[in-house]
């Protein structure tokens, strides 16, 4: 149901039953190595090409969600899912393979929350009963179509993002145990004519404040309601500049409750310039770290804002803007009254 | 956002600048001078191993000397310690002639996947190219203008 502009709030909230999450090497080396399903120590995954490790890995974050569920994959409707390779090839290849009905979508980084609000709509809505969705990237396939050949030297600054190799899925249902879906808004697209494609998370975070500024109003809450509010790939450099808009706008933020999945993801040690990015960065750690907190109880009350910069090698060589999005999608345990 | 949006994009280029990390130009400097001066330390070793042990003139050696850069560098490249190198050097593993060659070589290893032909053949001088390009006009150019000025009795 639409409540204010341009936020759903859903009546009954469907589940996220179980996830599957799946890495890569240098995942593996990483914070989170413990929420993951499966890692892969080969960054090809055995494939010949980065593109069919990137989708090995989402067939198999797939296939783990399914087998952790009691739904047989014949009684999942929908997969919903992207990632950032042209035209969503390794997505589309997967789809292949796991013969679900399949809605592509792209929001660059912001593609695992577009598709999760989707699909929590769908189910609300009665046009489905369980539906599959996530979304994947892979950082050697990022380099080589975003920037220059993963061997070549170049010198990035230290705004830049390292895109995470990895795949995190969530079988969403309308029956079951587990955290509920209670809304989600859709973001506009904000360009604040940032141009610079080695400093994603200063262009993505107006697209955030103003998606979690809208979202707070249209439910007619404060940031306070939720437990913590967690940025998709904002960085280091973006998360910083959000906290300084949410002080301009008088919405209070609190440093230890605004966290972002870019900078959860890696280890301080691991090089990876401002933090991680890609459209798997808010996947695996929302599939794997944070829901597993929100069972836990450690978390009861979540806002996912995942950025997405709407740039491609095109718009960035004709020295266009960076367009950029921000979904947010509201998690949260069910309270038994 | 409820602020006029031409003022609001003004602004807020003032504020992401503010954080956007200094580069450190001086720290870059440094790097890019030790280590693009260590690349030419070991050329110029190469050029006095060929110019010793081999029939080559300082006028000469300079093909030779340029080739076996251009192998290490292959080599550095395909077992992926290049990149490595090259974020810590900066325009120290760029400008010299090993930068051309793993914008070259990394381009073929990248394109692998879509063939020799369309894949490598296509696309690894997707990089270099320009170089060559400018190279070449620029070395045309210059030529041209020395010419004239022989024939005209100036030089």
């Amino acid at each position: 149901m639409l409540v204010g502009s341009q936020t759903w709030e859903f009546k009954r909230p469907p589940t996220i039953l179980s996830t599957g999450t799946v890495g890569g090497p240098f995942e593996a080396k990483g914070q989170l190595t413990a929420y993951f399903d499966q890692l892969y120590d080969d960054i090809r995954c055995g494939q010949k090409t980065f593109e069919q490790a990137n989708q090995i890995m989402l067939e198999t974050a797939c296939n783990l969600a399914i087998n952790k569920s009691d739904i047989p994959k014949e009684q999942v409707q929908f997969l919903i899912a992207g990632d950032l390779t042209n035209q969503m090839t390794p997505t589309n290849f997967a789809a292949s393979t796991l013969q679900i009905p399949f809605i592509g979508t792209f929001n660059a980084c912001a593609t695992s929350m577009e598709s999760l609000a989707l699909a929590a709509n769908l189910i609300d809505s009665g046009a489905a009963s369980s539906i599959l969705t996530g979304a994947s990237s892979h950082n050697a396939a990022a380099e080589r179509q975003f920037r220059y050949p993963t061997e070549y030297g170049a010198q990035k600054p230290d705004s830049a993002q390292w895109t995470v190799t990895g795949a995190g899925v969530g079988l969403i249902s309308n029956t079951g145990n587990g955290p509920k879906i209670t809304s989600a808004t859709l973001g506009k697209v904000i360009d604040m004519n940032m141009t610079d494609p080695f400093n994603m998370g200063g262009a993505m975070a107006p697209a955030a404040m103003d998606t979690i500024t809208i979202h707070l109003k249209d439910r007619g809450i404060d940031a306070s309601y939720y437990d913590a509010i967690i940025t998709g790939d904002l960085a280091k450099v973006g998360r910083s500049i959000l906290l300084d808009l949410a002080k301009e706008q008088n919405i209070t933020l609190r440093e230890d409750t605004l966290l972002d999945c870019g900078l959860m993801i890696y280890k301080d040690d691991q090089k990876v310039f401002a933090g991680g990015s890609g459209a798997g960065c808010s996947a695996v750690v929302t599939y794997g770290y944070v829901i597993n907190q929100l069972k836990q109880k450690k978390w009861n009350r979540l806002l996912i804002v995942a950025t997405g910069a709407l740039l491609s090698p095109l718009s960035v060589q004709q020295k266009q803007s960076i367009p950029c999005i921000a979904h947010a999608v509201s998690i949260e345990n069910e309270v038994k009254s | 956002m409820n602020h006029s949006p031409s003022t609001s994009k003004n602004n807020y280029k003032q504020i992401a600048q503010k954080k956007d990390p200094k580069r450190p130009l001086v720290k870059n400097c440094i790097r890019a001078f030790l280590i693009g001066g260590a690349i030419c330390t070991i050329g110029q070793c190469i050029s006095f191993f060929y110019m010793y042990f081999f029939n080559f003139t300082e006028q000469t050696v300079g093909n030779p000397t340029t080739a076996t850069l251009i192998f290490l560098t292959m080599l550095l490249t395909g077992f992926g310690f290049y990149d490595d190198i090259a974020q810590f050097a900066g325009a120290g593993t760029a400008v010299p002639v090993t930068g051309f060659g793993n914008a070259v070589i990394s381009a073929a290893i990248e394109h692998r996947s879509e063939g020799f032909v369309q894949g490598v053949g296509g696309n690894m001088f997707k990089l270099a190219g320009s170089v060559i390009l400018f190279g070449v006009f620029s070395a045309f150019v210059l030529a041209l203008i020395k010419t004239i000025l022989l024939e005209l009795g100036v030089i």
